[in-house]
């Protein structure tokens, strides 16, 4: 049992209908129903910002699920769980998965499924986040396209084993590296784009020849349920599923035994899903967020700074994003040029009223509004905003706001933000940046804006990331070239283009050797001839090797 | 043990200050610590062979080619390829985001411990020591308490060839492994047993620490006796080569058990008397070509597996046992039941199960139904059945017609999959296992896109549609204005 079932013991959640699987395939419907305030707090359980440690955590869940009412069964338990990995595996081993036929038809309905259900998927988004359409489409749809037809384009290149040299200590032979699927995979996805980052890493363990199980996150429960309905129509069921819910599910999911574990979300639970897997030696990526920076320098081009800094903060799910810009750090007379140009181009960008705008996502529900604004209105933070701080606790908005030198040791500097605040930390040198950014815990992204290629290559060096923009935020998730992962806190492993592919294969070494050449110098009785022999040929060095071989032969 | 405690904290923030100077990072430094182990294994090589020998009855030949000859052709490797390893790869961006640029730097990781195993103590040490150097990390070893010698051999020399500051060596059991566990690392490097790969595994979950696990498992070997009958010399001599002449079959990449038709068992079993008599003599015992069970414990636990009466009527060469001594004899077993513990534990002795099947094809469904294995050995000419070895099963590696070489070449990556392992190394994948592969676009401040910012409208969104297509043409005639709607 995990560590997150323990949690659940103590609140069992009625998600009202959220929980069936594609098999079942019941109500649609019922899931708008699924918008329970509990929900939105369990919700909290799968994808926090604190680093702090389960017990804290969960009994901040269980208080604000105080109010749940009674216990419920729920659908799908571990009976259920291992009966679907069972079937799965099954598939798998008829080696179904395995051709190259079955990879690229999976991955062309998926592209299919894109094109023909992008007006649905959007509306889903819409629904749940009130994501704009632009948004959506440039950064769910249109990046999941891609990695797609990559896929569909790369594959027989990927599939292609690769022939390696071998060395003079095991000549005569040949090598090669063959990538082969993992087995039957689990992908546990986030809220935040509830479509990329669900199909994403399925077209990765598609690509790669494995049975997947998809999770999508209960918290996105329009998209959730769009994603059951629209695998289980252009997908092969056999193979490829989707199992709806929360905590539950998520426990029964993770008593089973996965030949990988891909999962996206907070670090809290990433340490859960780890420390179950490592009951059955699962290996696992897990991509992670941070406090991602943006060190401005004072020698930029103001306007296209501000410009790709509000990208990464508001036109990127407002903020709730793993990549998006947490905080920037600039100098302290500096601070207030690129205020105004922020301030400047929000007004473009959103207009008068951001509130109203229809260009930004709202929050994703009210449990994390309420986190928001405490987050604003804790002593010392309060009274640092620059801009903005308006909110709207019915339609869940929060204005773009900008706060200059909030304390440290508020919450504000010490979780991740994930929503549309920003903290802008002023330092009297660009140079002391480094250490702000160095004293916290590895972000997913670092970014700096300057021209300054000495600053640039310092930062590169200095800095640890998961990955890095210069002169740029965001953009880089969506170089498929770029491998995408964390380190640190931020996460384990990668995945993007062809890494995707890698994640789920393992690279078995096959030696090819013949009968010939077969020397008795590598069998015992031992001799110090055999000593000398092997000497010359591990440090490949042929001459003194023939040489010796020779005396060998000669001696005996 | 407050005194390990203290010794431990001491020692990471030592390595943390280290490596927070940035010393580590520099090639420079990192080859002449790779060099300083090369020079450490020449210097010391009597020495070396010496602990082997009192620590697992290693014959020097027998430690060259496993322990000391590969740990310096590894650090050599890592020597003459580090140039070429850290250099940064370009990667193409599309040309939407002219002038950025992308590339992968590789970073070390910081402060990594390496967990090793007694069987192999020098290598198992060394070679992994090396790809976290070549990386740029500062490292802590434990090496293993059962091989006492070679660990306080490794605890003398490392610092006083290696950048102390940076590199170290601790001693102890699992208590003192309990205690490296409690602190967050940037990597853990274990080798050993499934079963305490699991609790390393969960000890780095709390610090979201990435782990390599190379474990073991029960490597078969398959013998596709009509497609080799002219080399069944040579497939008895690398058998009885890989399982008795290294390390007594103590190792993780050992063969555990052969598969053959029923048919052809008798003629393999009297064909392999005569070469275990060619290595080991008439009294193995004696030989001094014979590695030593390495504890009371593991002899035991060997004797038990033995002892089952229904695997004792198995035996049909060998079997005799001196505990006093550590020696088993190089054994064979015929068909010992399939649900005994010999065959549902790794036996990592010179005890080698021959499991008979009617077809060699069912060897497949046999490996299948078995947890994935470390290695998969074959020997066979039939290229159908390597194919279906290839694609059917799954395995760390698959070796045809040789057995345990393929650890030896550092082209390939060496590790397992499944219950035998995750992560790999060796050559530039041990570089890798211990670097974070870093993204970085370098974008230009000179020139914008209007279309990526919002307010959004129709004219964006299909430029974006088109952007993401790449159809460059059409681009340009929707900025002129030449065309209105895009399709899907």
């Amino acid at each position: 049992m995990t560590k997150l079932l323990k949690i659940n013991h103590h609140h069992t959640i009625p998600f009202a209908g959220g929980l069936y699987r594609t098999t079942t395939r019941s109500n649609v419907a019922s899931l708008a129903l699924a918008t329970s305030p509990f929900q939105f707090s369990s919700g909290y359980c799968s994808k926090t910002c604190i680093p702090s440690r389960l017990k804290l955590v969960s009994s901040t869940c269980y208080a604000t699920l105080s109010a749940v009412v009674k216990p419920q069964e729920s659908a799908f338990d571990g009976k259920e769980a291992a009966l679907l990995v069972d079937e799965l595996r099954t598939s798998f081993n008829t080696g179904r998965t395995r051709s190259y036929e079955w990879r690229i038809s999976q991955l062309q309905n998926i592209a299919k499924m894109i094109d023909e259900q992008e007006k649905s998927i959007t509306e889903a988004l819409y629904q749940d986040l009130s994501k704009p359409e632009l948004e959506a489409f440039l950064a769910e749809l249109s990046n999941t396209k891609s990695s797609c037809m990559l896929a569909i384009k790369e594959l027989k290149n990927w599939m292609a084993p690769e022939t390696v040299k071998t060395s003079v200590t095991t000549f005569p032979s040949s090598a090669q590296i063959v990538s082969e699927p993992l087995g039957v995979v689990l992908v546990i996805s986030a809220w935040n784009f509830p479509f990329l980052l669900s199909v994403e890493p399925v077209i990765g363990a598609i690509s790669a020849g494995n049975a997947v199980v998809l999770k999508p996150s209960e918290i996105a429960p329009a998209t959730s349920s769009l994603l059951a309905k629209l695998f289980s129509e252009y997908l092969d069921e056999t193979t490829i599923r989707v199992v709806q819910g929360g905590v539950p599910e998520t426990t029964a999911l993770l008593d089973q035994k996965w030949d990988k574990i891909f999962f996206t979300g907070g670090a809290r639970v990433g340490r859960i899903v780890m420390a179950a897997a490592a009951k059955k030696l699962t290996p696992v990526v897990l991509e992670l967020g941070g406090k991602c920076p943006a060190l401005v320098d004072s020698d930029v081009n103001l306007q296209v700074a501000a410009r790709r800094i509000i990208t990464g903060k508001w036109a990127c799910n407002n903020g709730q994003a793993c990549i998006g810009v947490d905080y920037v750090i600039t100098t302290k007379d500096f601070a207030p040029k690129l205020i105004d140009a922020l301030k400047t181009e929000l007004k473009t960008f959103f207009g008068e009223n951001p509130l109203k705008s229809k260009d930004v996502s709202r929050i994703v529900n009210s449990f994390h509004f309420k986190r928001l604004e405490s987050m604003m209105k804790e002593n010392g933070v309060a009274n640092k905003i620059v801009h903005g701080g308006q909110t709207m606790e019915d339609k869940l908005k929060i204005s773009p706001t900008i706060l200059v030198d909030v304390p440290e040791e508020s919450s504000m500097m010490q979780e991740e933000i994930f929503g549309p605040l920003l903290p802008v930390i002023t330092v009297s040198k660009i140079e002391d940046g480094f250490q702000v950014i160095r004293s916290k815990p590895k972000p997913l992204a670092a970014y700096l804006f300057t021209d300054n290629k000495v600053l640039q290559n310092r930062f590169v060096e200095n800095v640890s990331a998961g990955g890095m923009g210069i002169n740029e935020t965001v953009l880089h998730v969506t170089m498929k070239d770029l491998p995408f992962g964390g380190v640190g806190e931020s996460g384990i492993g990668a995945y993007h283009g062809k890494f995707s592919y890698e994640t789920f294969s393992h690279k078995k070494g096959v030696l090819y050797r013949s009968f010939d050449g077969d020397s008795d110098l590598r069998y015992p009785p031992y001799t110090p001839e055999k000593k000398r022999v092997l000497k010359a040929l591990l440090s490949s060095d042929i001459f003194g090797a023939i040489l010796a071989f020779f005396g060998f032969s000669k001696d005996s | 043990m407050e005194a390990m405690k203290e010794t431990v904290d001491q020692s990471l923030r030592e390595m943390r200050e280290t490596f927070a100077s940035g010393r580590t990072r520099s090639v420079k430094w990192r080859k002449a610590q790779l060099g300083a182990i090369i020079e450490m294994v020449k210097d010391n090589e009597e020495k070396m062979s010496d602990v082997l020998f009192q620590d697992l009855g290693k014959h020097s030949t027998e430690a060259f080619r496993d322990e000391l000859g590969f740990v310096m052709r590894s650090a050599t490797t890592a020597l003459n390829c580090l140039d070429k390893w850290v250099v940064p790869r370009k990667s193409n961006l599309p040309l939407l985001f002219y002038p950025a640029t992308g590339k992968v730097i590789s970073e070390p990781y910081g402060t990594v411990l390496v967990l090793s195993s007694w069987n192999f103590p020098i290598s198992l040490s060394l070679d992994p020591m090396i790809g976290a150097i070549a990386a740029g990390n500062t490292v802590l070893l434990k090496a293993s308490e059962l091989s006492p010698n070679a660990s306080a051999l490794l605890a003398k020399l490392i610092p006083s060839y290696l950048d102390t500051k940076a590199i170290k060596v601790i001693e102890g059991g699992p208590d003192v492994a309990t205690i490296l566990l409690q602190h967050q690392w940037d990597k853990i490097f274990f080798t050993g047993s499934p079963k305490i790969g699991k609790i390393i595994m969960a000890a780095a979950a709390e610090h979201l620490t990435p782990v390599t696990l190379e474990l073991g498992g029960k490597c078969p070997t398959i013998i596709d006796h009509h497609s080799v009958s002219k080399d069944m010399k040579s497939v008895v001599k690398r058998i009885s080569g890989g399982k008795w002449g290294s390390c007594s079959g103590q190792a993780c990449i050992s063969v555990d058990y052969v598969l053959v038709e029923q048919s052809f068992a008798s003629t393999l079993i009297d064909m392999f008397k005569p070469v275990i008599r060619s290595f080991f003599g008439e009294n193995p015992k004696e030989s001094g070509c014979l590695a030593k069970i390495v504890t009371k414990k593991h002899f035991q636990r060997l004797s038990r597996l033995l002892n089952d009466p229904r695997v004792k009527a198995s035996i049909v060469y060998g079997g005799s046992m001196d505990e006093e001594k550590l020696y088993v004899e190089p054994t064979i077993l015929l068909d010992p039941p399939l649900d005994s513990e010999i065959m549902n534990e790794e036996i990592f002795g010179p005890i080698l199960p021959i499991i008979t099947l009617r077809d060699i094809q069912e060897s497949i469904g046999f490996i299948k139904s078995k947890p994935k294995p470390l290695a998969i050995y074959a020997f066979t000419k039939d290229e159908n059945l390597k194919t279906r070895i290839l694609s059917e099963t799954s395995s760390g590696s698959v070796t045809f017609n040789d057995l345990m070489i393929q650890y030896m070449c550092d082209a390939l990556p060496f590790g397992g999959v499944g219950q035998s392992g995750m992560g790999r190394y060796h050559g530039k994948y041990s570089f890798e296992c211990f670097s974070h592969e870093k993204a970085i676009m370098e974008g230009s401040l000179a020139m914008d896109l209007e279309a990526r910012y919002p307010p959004w409208n129709n004219f964006k969104l299909n430029f974006i549609r088109l952007a993401f297509r790449e159809a460059y043409f059409k681009l340009v005639l929707l900025m002129l204005g030449l065309t209105k709607g895009v399709r899907k």
